[in-house]
């Protein structure tokens, strides 16, 4: 389509004088540039896109971290292997979760001596009402604020409350999203109990 | 039923935009004019099949036919007439499918003008305008479809979407629907989501001009930007009025005391507008001096580009925002369909590169081509600003897993020196000549609005004991309407001399004959106004908050507001309403009676807060219900707000509209070039060289 | 000796503002009110809604977030104290104004990159375009030399082909 008479890189015209490049395009630098910016965006769209499609994690390895509840005392929870763990997102202004309470308890009084340990993680909350919360509901399990919300980014959770089902060997079974109803807990923390485990070696 | 229609329209008007952009390809490309006739046909009547659809939807809203999952999801028997019709963009299926219906209009009136001039452009216009409106419309058909029933299949905890029954299910239709959610149910929501959509839709025809003239190798000529100016302009002042709509309805119902809270989905409408005003500028350059033509092909693909990024930030939730739409499975679709634009058109573009020739030629810095590029510059940088705040929470996140927030000081902080440049630029700018402006001639013609600025701003400000950090600002604003009030008058006064008409009919005769130029003023004036509320928003505003117990009072500046009682009643549309009474006092005289109150919406459990407003032209008083005893009654606690400035924003965007509609009015003999005709009466120019 | 006096009288000295600083803030009835709990809630943001300022936000939690910050506010409490332990608790999302260190630095760094890189690359191009137009203004001698060269460099050109 051009009538031009293209004089390799060397040109007269002014306007090519620019430095616009011969046929095909601007400079080189500039079209990488410009591509590289556009590949880069859509990379980043398309994680985000995958990480909204992403449900909680409810599989594979549980997540590990470092609970400081709010009586100063640490667990963590790959230290809990070989019993099975249950772990609670809740916030003392969350509605819903006030409803689980109590059944959440009493699971736990149930079953607090046959290997399964209870974890409830605060979520966002503000540690007088979570205090009054725990008072409330007579609470005697572990429990402890969520710190910079890592806990409940890891599990990727997408409200409370959430509870997490880990097996003897650390493995996620499921996630319940809602207030639990009896005897949903129940039944779910007899077949975690069922699994057969065998240790591994000690990790010293 | 109307419902079957509607979905059988809907499916025809898919297949009909499919045929439309594969056979005006072809046709295109072959040369043969009967393909693209047939592809023009197809085209325009997928308007009429979507209007069928869309009337089968509001009819269904309105007679709330809550077969329909869209219906009970967005309407309710509790809801105006009013609402339910509106509820049709309230929801992510309808609100697609309004989305597509405005598109294909636009389509429809575009190809029904006459065609001479850019027969060569048509069946590329038509293939890529069709192209994005097929696929819009066939996200709907199969992705979110307001046709949707719930089934039942017995025995199942949950219900199944379909359109078509399943084998041994059963049709569910609820008694009442969930009703549109109460932040939506406003005055605001027939405006705001309308001219936000015709903004952004409006925006695919010259983005279409643009992808055909490249596609034809067509882009040396201006055909392209000649055959869309007044599109972009429509396209433009709709965005422009949505934005300042959906300012408005925040102020209303969001009880936050401002308009503007630079969240994701409000920075997505805000770029591709500051592309697009850099473009309708830009492409001046083009018409005056054949220059940018590159620039302008950059422009109008990066507005597009931004539209949809938009439409996909707001619908996909990916960015965390308070307005976005629940999550379906849009995502990958409208992923897939960005990137098949943004890198198409990217390579489209340098593939054609060497045909964007232009005559580059400054003769001085001190022109309005240099001018000109500063102002786009500024766009693209408040631009790249905007778009850099709104991702980088994304970019945090995946780099870092740290989640973190960018919120308003950051682009107040950003762009507000960018804005500042941008609008004294908007003064000083149409002083400047083409080619070359003599430095002497501009100070004359500067130093009478400089001066007077000064003083008027010094004495505003003084007046008003304000703080000496606003000084600067109220000048600038001074300024600029001072310089574009000059214009005018150097023109009347023109007139007046040279023909000796009466100051009136110069200042009709002024603005008629020149609707482009003097349109263009008056919308700059709007934009000024605009960012006199926006200085009044950054920093003339004061708050306070208290409890009063009854008969107290909550004294803010030179304003009290007295707590006379608190009422507890039933409302309209299903909601509890708790009305505060209060009195407001300036100075110790009574004023007005303000009424804040909270509604709570008791089937979707949510308060929407209603604030009390008086307003003036110095600035609103806007009081808040924030607290209360829940038994009793005896005491509330009140928060007031101070916005000096903030009618002016509503005002400005009058203003705009009008000056759209004069420059957009123009003849249409669209002669180029001449600027004055002569007449044999006098032999004296019209003002002005180096129009 | 000296030296021991002087640190003394400004422990003192600043024991006595301390002191002061408390006195003035209790003899104050009104302390915390609610406009000092808003200007610090202004600069945060709710940690659980979506992009809403803690100051505006009308849930349940953001309420009970509002209460602490009034209670430490009582406690004697610095706002950077308060900003700090939310950050903790919470995360930087809480933030309302990304933090200027680490890799959030790049927030504000970029955009300033971006003006100034903006400026040069409009000076340049002004810059050249000037240049041709002063080359383009030159009229006849300027334009019969360019076809000469233009001559040349084909029969140059030519000749390499063959």
């Amino acid at each position: 389509m051009t009538e031009n008479i293209h004089l390799g890189e060397k040109a007269i015209d002014p306007e090519v004088a620019q430095g616009e490049g011969g046929e095909g395009g601007p400079r080189s630098l500039v079209s990488l540039l410009a591509y590289g910016f556009i590949v880069a965006l859509l990379g980043l769209l398309a994680w985000g896109l995958i990480r909204v499609q992403r449900g909680p994690v409810d599989s594979g390895m549980a997540p590990d971290f470092t609970l400081t509840t709010f009586d100063g005392e640490t667990i963590t929870l790959s230290e809990l292997r070989g019993q099975v763990v249950i772990i609670n997102f809740w916030a003392s202004w969350c509605p819903p979760c006030r409803e689980e309470a109590p059944y959440l308890e009493q699971t736990w009084r149930k079953y607090k001596d046959q290997g399964v340990v209870f974890i409830g993680v605060d979520y966002v909350d503000t540690e007088e009402e979570a205090l009054a919360y725990i008072a409330e509901f007579d609470i005697t399990y572990y429990n402890g604020p969520d710190l910079g919300t890592r806990i409940s980014q890891a599990y990727n959770i997408q409200g409370v409350p959430e509870t997490y089902y880990v097996a003897k060997n650390g493995e996620l079974r499921g996630v319940k999203i809602g207030p639990l109803q009896p005897p949903e807990l129940d039944n779910k923390i007899d077949e975690l109990l069922a699994e057969p485990y065998t240790p591994e070696e000690p990790s010293q | 039923m109307l419902t079957d229609v509607g979905l059988l329209a809907l499916v025809l008007a898919f297949v009909l935009g499919v045929y439309a952009t594969l056979a005006s390809y072809y046709g295109g490309r072959t040369n043969q004019d009967t393909w693209v006739e047939s592809a023009r046909n197809a085209a325009i009547l997928t308007f009429p099949l979507l209007t069928i659809s869309v009337f089968a939807v509001v009819y269904a809203l309105y007679a709330l036919d809550f077969s329909l999952a869209y219906v009970a999801d967005v309407s309710s028997r509790a809801m105006s007439p009013f609402l339910r019709v509106t509820a049709l963009w309230g929801g992510q299926q309808g609100s697609v499918l309004f989305w597509a219906w405005l598109m294909s209009g636009f389509v429809m009136v575009v190809l029904l003008r006459k065609w001479e001039r850019d027969r060569e452009l048509m069946p590329y216009v038509i293939a890529v305008a069709m192209l994005t409106t097929a696929f819009f419309i066939g996200v709907v058909v199969f992705i979110t479809n307001p046709f949707t029933r719930m089934w039942h299949f017995p025995g199942a905890a949950e219900l199944t979407m379909a359109i078509f029954q399943p084998a041994g299910a059963m049709p569910y239709i609820p008694e009442d629907g969930s009703g549109l959610n109460p932040l939506l149910r406003h005055f605001g929501m027939i405006g705001h989501p309308p001219t936000t959509y015709l903004g952004f839709t409006g925006f695919v025809i010259p983005y279409a001009f643009a992808i055909a003239a490249l596609i034809t190798g067509k882009s040396s000529g201006d055909e392209w930007i000649r055959a869309t100016r007044r599109w972009t302009l429509v396209a433009w002042i709709f965005l422009s009025i949505g934005l300042v709509l959906g300012g408005r309805w925040a102020y209303d119902v969001l009880g936050w005391g401002g308009f503007w809270g630079w969240d994701p989905v409000e920075n997505a409408m805000l770029m591709p507008w500051l592309t697009g005003t850099a473009f309708l500028h830009s492409v001046m350059m083009t018409e005056k001096r054949g220059m940018l033509k590159k620039w302008n092909m950059v422009l109008i693909i990066l507005t597009y580009s931004l539209a949809l990024f938009g439409t996909f930030i707001t619908r996909t939730g990916v960015i965390s925002s308070v307005h976005a739409f629940s999550k379906t499975a849009l995502g990958p679709a409208f992923f897939g369909f960005i990137g098949l634009t943004f890198l198409g058109s990217l390579s489209l573009l340098f593939a054609r590169w060497d045909t964007l020739k232009s005559d580059h030629q400054l003769e001085s810095f001190l022109s309005r081509e240099a001018a000109f590029l500063l102002q786009n510059m500024l766009f693209l940088a408040i631009t790249f600003a905007v778009f850099w705040g709104t991702v980088f929470p994304l970019i945090s996140e995946l780099v870092t897993g740290t989640k973190i927030t960018v919120g308003p000081p950051y682009f107040k902080r950003v762009t507000g020196p960018l804005f500042a440049a941008l609008v004294l630029l908007m003064g000083i700018a149409p002083l400047f000549a083409w080619r070359k402006q003599a430095v002497r001639k501009l100070g004359k013609a500067i130093w009478v609005p400089f001066a007077a600025s000064l003083v008027l701003s010094g004495v505003w400000g003084y007046a008003h004991r304000m703080h000496p950090a606003v000084y600067p600002a109220l000048w600038l604003v001074t300024f600029v309407v001072l310089a574009i009030l000059m214009e005018f008058w150097k023109g009347v006064r023109a007139r007046i001399r040279g023909r000796g008409e009466s100051p009136w009919v110069a200042f009709q005769k002024l603005i008629g004959r020149n609707r482009r130029r003097y349109g263009g003023y008056i919308i700059h004036l709007g934009v000024v106004m605009i960012a006199l509320g926006f200085i009044g928003d950054a920093y003339l505003k004061s708050e306070t908050q208290g409890t009063l117990q009854l008969g107290e009072s909550l004294q803010i500046g030179e304003y009290s507001l007295r707590f006379d009682s608190l009422d507890y009643y039933p409302g309209s549309d299903g909601r509890e309403v708790l009305e505060a009474t209060t009195s407001l006092f300036k100075n110790g005289e009574l004023v007005t009676q303000l009424n804040p109150r909270r509604d709570y919406f008791v089937v979707q459990q949510q308060p929407v807060t209603i604030p009390g407003v008086y307003s003036t032209a110095a600035g609103d008083v806007y009081a808040l219900l924030v607290g209360w005893e829940e038994i009793g009654f005896q005491s509330s606690t009140f928060k007031i707000y101070i916005n000096p400035l903030i009618g002016w924003t509503w005002l400005g965007g009058l203003v705009m509209i009008l000056g759209t509609l004069i420059a957009a009015w123009s003849p249409s003999r669209d002669r180029e070039g001449a600027t004055y005709t002569l007449k044999p009466r006098q032999a004296s120019l019209s003002y002005l060289a180096g129009d | 000796m000296l030296r021991k006096i002087l640190i003394s009288l400004l422990i003192l000295m600043t024991a006595g503002l301390a002191v002061l600083t408390v006195h003035a803030q209790e003899t104050n009835p009104d302390f915390p009110s609610d406009n000092d709990v808003n200007t610090i809630a202004k600069q945060l943001y709710c940690p659980v809604c979506p992009n809403t300022p803690l100051d505006v936000c009308e849930t349940q939690a953001c309420k009970d977030w509002r209460a602490q910050i009034k209670s430490q506010l009582a406690a004697g409490w610095t706002e950077e104290e308060i900003i700090d332990y939310f950050v903790e608790q919470y995360g930087e999302r809480v933030l309302a104004e990304p933090r200027r260190s680490g890799f959030t630095s790049l927030v504000w760094l970029l955009p300033v990159i971006a003006a100034l890189l903006g400026v040069v690359i409009v000076w340049q191009i002004l810059s050249t375009w000037r240049t041709a137009h002063a080359e383009a203004a030159v009229p006849l001698t300027t334009e019969q030399q360019i076809s000469q060269e233009i001559l040349a460099q084909i029969e140059n050109e030519l000749r390499e082909i063959d």
